[in-house]
């Protein structure tokens, strides 16, 4: 069904950025009327739908739960001093989420946990945490998008399917675009999907190379194996024949350039982040025939900012535990999963992220013992946990501020309408959470 | 507020001040003649007082940090320190990758007051500038990285200078940097199709460039403008044996463009941690030091200025927009690599890098560092730098001048602790200079902010800002030369008696007592604003189709840089 083009708007906001995934996309028209957001254009379809549909389960007031169990509408002051008094109860909170937010939101964050003795922790914790781990063993050699959209003759996608997560990415970055080396865009490169489903990537691919679930890093391996020389006597591989292996390492070692992205299906099939490692290792040692860069296909706008914004404060990416005062990192100590499945938290606080969606059973199960405060935009199932609601606006729509694209480039996001009435930044509410605590320490005599 | 530092021992070597019981006076912000009977007197009697630290070349913020950040958490655990008792200043993590906050403690206790971020990629600026923003307490300049550009090379390529000038004087505006940076140029773009460039006159494989053609035509573009600093060259071949012919070639290749009447320094090009450019030999088991013949160059030549990269026997992450070097430095040692290309722009490298006392190489980089040190007759041709954390992590400073100040020292180094190539293969062993604290000044402060074309710092004269550092060293009775003495003099540099920024007293007896925030020091050209406009007019599609962000979106927004520090540059129109 064709829809038909929006004509009814009064105004055009022009290079806007969008908020729904790691392409961070920049060159997003708005178009207002009435000081509302009618229409978009530029976005794939799921940053349109999150930009223009964006005001059903809109959080508008805060609430708090009452005696009853029902999520009750308060005001701004007693819900931040509810917020403040529970977290400085607390011996052991965590601050998660992050992904949705600014740089700007996430510094005053950082300083809530700091004062506070919080473990602070995003979403890298479930997703692409086992990349970061496999980073810290073997290496990191990434690139910018622009260097694949100029110079990649090459584009492998492995576990990861961009065409339904990331739609724009072969479009504008990676495959289509015409680059200043490869002027006939998708026809001067070759786009390799390797995955054990048939995905929409792989639809629009040269070749589709499927492989036998939970047997990633037997056939990296296999790659890796054959670039060092050694002959590969087994007949197939992971289900990939050996003439398909043979022929895939070829078209790698004669590439100018490569390019390797990769997504959850490596980093959470069993090997996890072990299967990162010898990723990385084959690219460092195609580097040897030609030149290869990678990259993880990160999910949210601004996780691989948190990433960024973390290490620039405190030295570590994500899982960060203040509750010696100053930063310590242990991936199964610090982590978010791994406290809550060891009971450990007595407090949680998600920011602009719905573990209610995101986490595993037994660790939500939990988070129904201990208090829980949720900032967002949107009733979500982490509401009907949440013990305080405190409602937020959106950042590159209602708020401005900062947010790292998938490969760090930095984007500086506008304000383009006014936010809902009731509603407050991340940035604000966390600076008034923070005010509290530093009222009630005063108080108590804890400075 | 008004001070008075009364009775302080005082080097300040651009007043020829060397080693006199004076008076400081501050006033607000600067120092000056008279102040009124308000004023607070600190009594230090007897002590080492010299201008604020400048540090030239240093990487404290961007992109490259956060890699490695990200990357080596072995290294923040190293550097653990909680927050201070005191409530100002929090807790301190890593080494060589210190966090931001801990970068802007540590410099302030060492009493530096302005320090250099030595690359920094326009398109990622925003980066850098926002991470300054959680620096503390000093002046940044921050250096932007022209050597690799697609838009350089095409006006380059042209020989069309006239846009060149007026596209750095806007990319200047962008990435609101202070300063052209080249850094292996040619050689990063190369890295774009994993090659590299051997030497000056190799072509980069697309435009057919060559380094020489990049070097000269920036040159000419810096003296053009007029900016307070000259081009900020990180030379071809760095770290491999044999180059010190290629840094012969470049500081040759320059002499003859004339410097711009206006500006303040001497030097039309600065050679960045030149003891990375100072080899001989074939590989590395025939290397030999080529400082000796470099070090004659330049006691010659008045044209060109250094900073040594001396290297400590630490282990340290190595981070550098040469980025096939860094590939280089990955086969070499196997160690873990990281590697970040950056469209039409540059690239950039990292790898942990472990100097041992035990290894012949290591001890002869340290050695090639230390004749320059000791080579280079005239102290205001250099600056003390370790291309933090490169060669080793800035805290190191203090250690480097122990070093220099204590033939006894180096001697006993020499004899007792370091690998034989030390002596065997550089002439480290042949000198016998040791600096004294007036020396000390200018390496330190004098010289690199006069590098620089900083004008208001660097020196104590009537004017100047009230940047100074007071140390809680006895000049008169503390013997610099005895070895006994190094580990006390390290200490006490790393500590000072008072660091003292813009009139504010930021430490105090070695404790952090302030916190500022941070200077963006950044270069306005006033003049080429129509022509500006009409090449970003011209250049606009162009951009458009290469960069994956929109033209729009591509600079630095004001926000970013508060406080602003802009050096305001008139071009003829």
């Amino acid at each position: 069904m064709t829809e038909k083009p929006i004509t009814d708007y009064d105004e055009e906001i022009k290079n806007c950025s969008c908020s729904y995934c790691g392409n961070n996309c920049d060159d997003i028209t708005y178009l207002l009327k009435d000081k509302k957001i009618v229409g978009v254009r530029h976005a794939c379809r799921l940053g349109a739908s999150k930009i223009i549909n964006d005001e059903d389960q809109r959080l508008l007031n805060p609430m708090i739960r009452n005696t009853e169990g029902i999520l009750e509408e308060t005001t701004w002051t007693i819900a931040l001093d509810k917020t403040a008094e529970l977290l400085s109860k607390s011996t052991r909170p965590i601050l998660y989420g992050w992904g949705e937010t600014s740089i700007e939101a996430i510094k005053q964050g950082i300083n809530l946990a700091e004062i506070t003795g919080s473990v602070m922790d995003n979403q890298s914790t479930i997703c692409h945490g086992a990349s970061i781990q496999a980073f810290q063993n073997v290496g990191h050699p990434v690139m910018t998008l622009g260097e694949v959209k100029n110079r990649a003759d090459v584009i492998i996608y492995m576990g990861t399917n961009p065409m339904d997560d990331h739609p724009r990415h072969l479009s504008r970055y990676t495959a289509f675009p015409e680059g200043f080396f490869r002027r006939n865009g998708r026809e001067d490169r070759t786009i390799i999907t390797i995955d054990p489903k048939y995905t929409n990537t792989a639809k629009v691919s040269d070749e589709w190379i499927k492989f036998n679930i939970n047997e990633d890093y037997t056939f990296l391996n296999a790659l890796r194996s054959i670039l060092k020389g050694n002959e590969l006597k087994d007949e197939e591989v992971a289900g990939v024949s050996r003439e398909k292996i043979y022929e895939l390492i070829e078209i790698m070692k004669n590439a100018e350039y490569g390019a390797l992205f990769f997504g959850l299906g490596l980093t959470q099939t069993l090997a996890k982040q072990r299967n990162i490692d010898i990723l990385i290792q084959l690219v460092e040692d195609l580097n040897q025939y030609s030149k290869w860069s990678m990259l993880p296909m990160r999910g949210f706008f601004n996780v691989n900012g948190f990433n960024i914004a973390m290490t620039s404060e405190t030295g570590y990416p994500y899982g960060v535990d203040f509750a010696r005062g100053y930063p310590r990192y242990m991936v199964g100590e610090t982590t978010t999963i791994d406290l809550l499945n060891r009971r450990e938290p007595d407090f949680f606080m998600a920011i602009s992220a719905d573990p209610g969606v995101q986490f595993p059973g037994y660790s939500i199960q939990h988070l129904t013992n201990i208090p829980t405060v949720q900032i967002d935009t949107h009733w979500g199932p982490y509401t009907e946990l949440s013990d305080i609601v405190l409602p937020s606006t959106r950042v590159g729509v209602e708020t401005e501020g900062t947010a790292y694209r998938m490969d760090s480039i930095p984007i500086y996001m506008k304000k383009v309408i006014d936010k809902q009435e009731n509603c407050h930044s991340d940035e604000w509410i966390l600076s008034e959470i923070y005010r509290r605590i530093l009222q009630i320490k005063e108080t108590n005599g804890d400075n | 507020m008004e001070y008075i530092l009364k009775n302080g021992i005082v080097f300040d070597p651009v007043n020829n001040v060397n080693g006199e019981k004076k008076d400081i006076l501050i006033n607000d912000d600067k120092i000056v003649e008279e102040v009124s009977s308000n004023a607070k007197i600190i009594d230090i009697t007897g002590k080492l007082v010299m201008p604020g630290g400048v540090d030239l070349h240093s990487h404290i913020a961007g992109p490259k940090l956060s890699v490695g950040r990200l990357y080596r958490p072995e290294d923040i655990r190293k550097g653990i320190k909680p927050a201070s008792k005191n409530g100002i200043d929090g807790f301190e993590a890593g080494f060589s990758l210190p966090t931001c906050p801990t970068t802007g403690y540590r410099y302030t206790k060492m009493g530096y007051t302005t320090v250099t971020e030595a690359a920094v990629p326009p398109l990622e600026a925003k980066h850098a500038h926002e991470e300054i923003n959680s620096i503390p307490n000093l002046d940044i300049p921050t250096l932007t990285l022209f050597g690799n550009n697609w838009f350089m090379l095409k006006y380059v390529k042209e020989n069309n200078i006239d846009d060149l000038t007026v596209f750095i004087s806007k990319w200047l505006k962008l990435a609101k940097g202070y300063g052209i940076k080249i850094v292996n140029p040619c050689g990063s773009e190369a890295w774009g199709w994993g090659k590299n460039v051997d030497g000056l006159d190799d072509p980069e494989p697309h435009w057919n460039v060559t380094g020489r053609e990049v070097i000269t035509s920036l040159t000419k573009v810096n003296e053009k403008l007029g900016l307070p600093h000259s081009v900020h060259v990180h030379t071809n071949d760095l770290g491999h044996p044999g180059n010190y012919e290629t840094t012969l070639e470049t500081f040759d290749c320059v002499k003859e463009i004339k410097k711009n009447k206006k500006v303040d320094r001497n030097q039309i090009m600065h050679c960045t941690h030149i003891q990375f450019h100072a080899y001989k030999g074939s590989s590395w088991r025939d290397v030999t030091s080529g400082a000796p013949e470099l070090i004659d160059y330049i006691n010659k030549h008045d044209h060109l200025t250094c900073d040594i990269g001396q290297l400590t026997f630490d282990e340290t992450t190595t981070m550098t927009a040469d980025a096939p070097m860094e590939y280089d430095l990955y086969r070499l040692t196997g160690l873990k690599w990281a590697n970040k290309d950056i469209e039409v722009e540059t690239a950039s490298g990292l790898i942990p890098s472990i100097y041992s006392k035990k290894s012949p190489v290591s001890t002869l980089q340290w050695a090639v560092g230390l004749e320059f040190f000791l080579g280079i007759k005239d102290p205001w041709k250099f600056a003390l730098t370790t291309d933090s954390p490169n060669g080793a992590p800035f805290i190191r400073y203090p250690r480097i001048i122990s070093w220099i100040m204590s033939n006894e020292k180096l001697n006993d180094m020499l004899d007792n602790e370091v690998h034989n190539w030390a002596t065997r293969r550089t002439s480290l062993g042949s000198y016998d200079r040791e600096y004294s604290w007036n020396d000390i000044a200018i390496i330190t402060r004098a010289s690199p902010a006069k590098i620089l074309g900083l004008t208001d710092r660097g020196h104590l004269g009537i004017g100047a800002k009230a940047d100074i550092s007071v140390y809680d060293i006895d000049v008169d009775s503390f013997d610099t030369t005895r070895l006994s003495n190094s580990e006390v003099l390290e200490k006490k540099l790393l500590n000072s008696m008072y660091t003292i920024k813009d009139g504010d007293i930021l430490v105090k007896d070695g404790e952090i007592v302030k916190l500022v925030n941070s200077k963006h020091v950044w270069c306005n050209v006033k003049g080429l604003e129509n022509k500006e406009y009409s090449l970003i007019q011209r250049i606009k599609p162009e951009f458009n189709k290469y960069y994956t962000i929109k033209y729009e979106n591509y600079g630095v927004p004001n926000h970013y840089i508060t406080p602003n520090y802009q050096v305001d540059v008139e071009v003829e129109k």
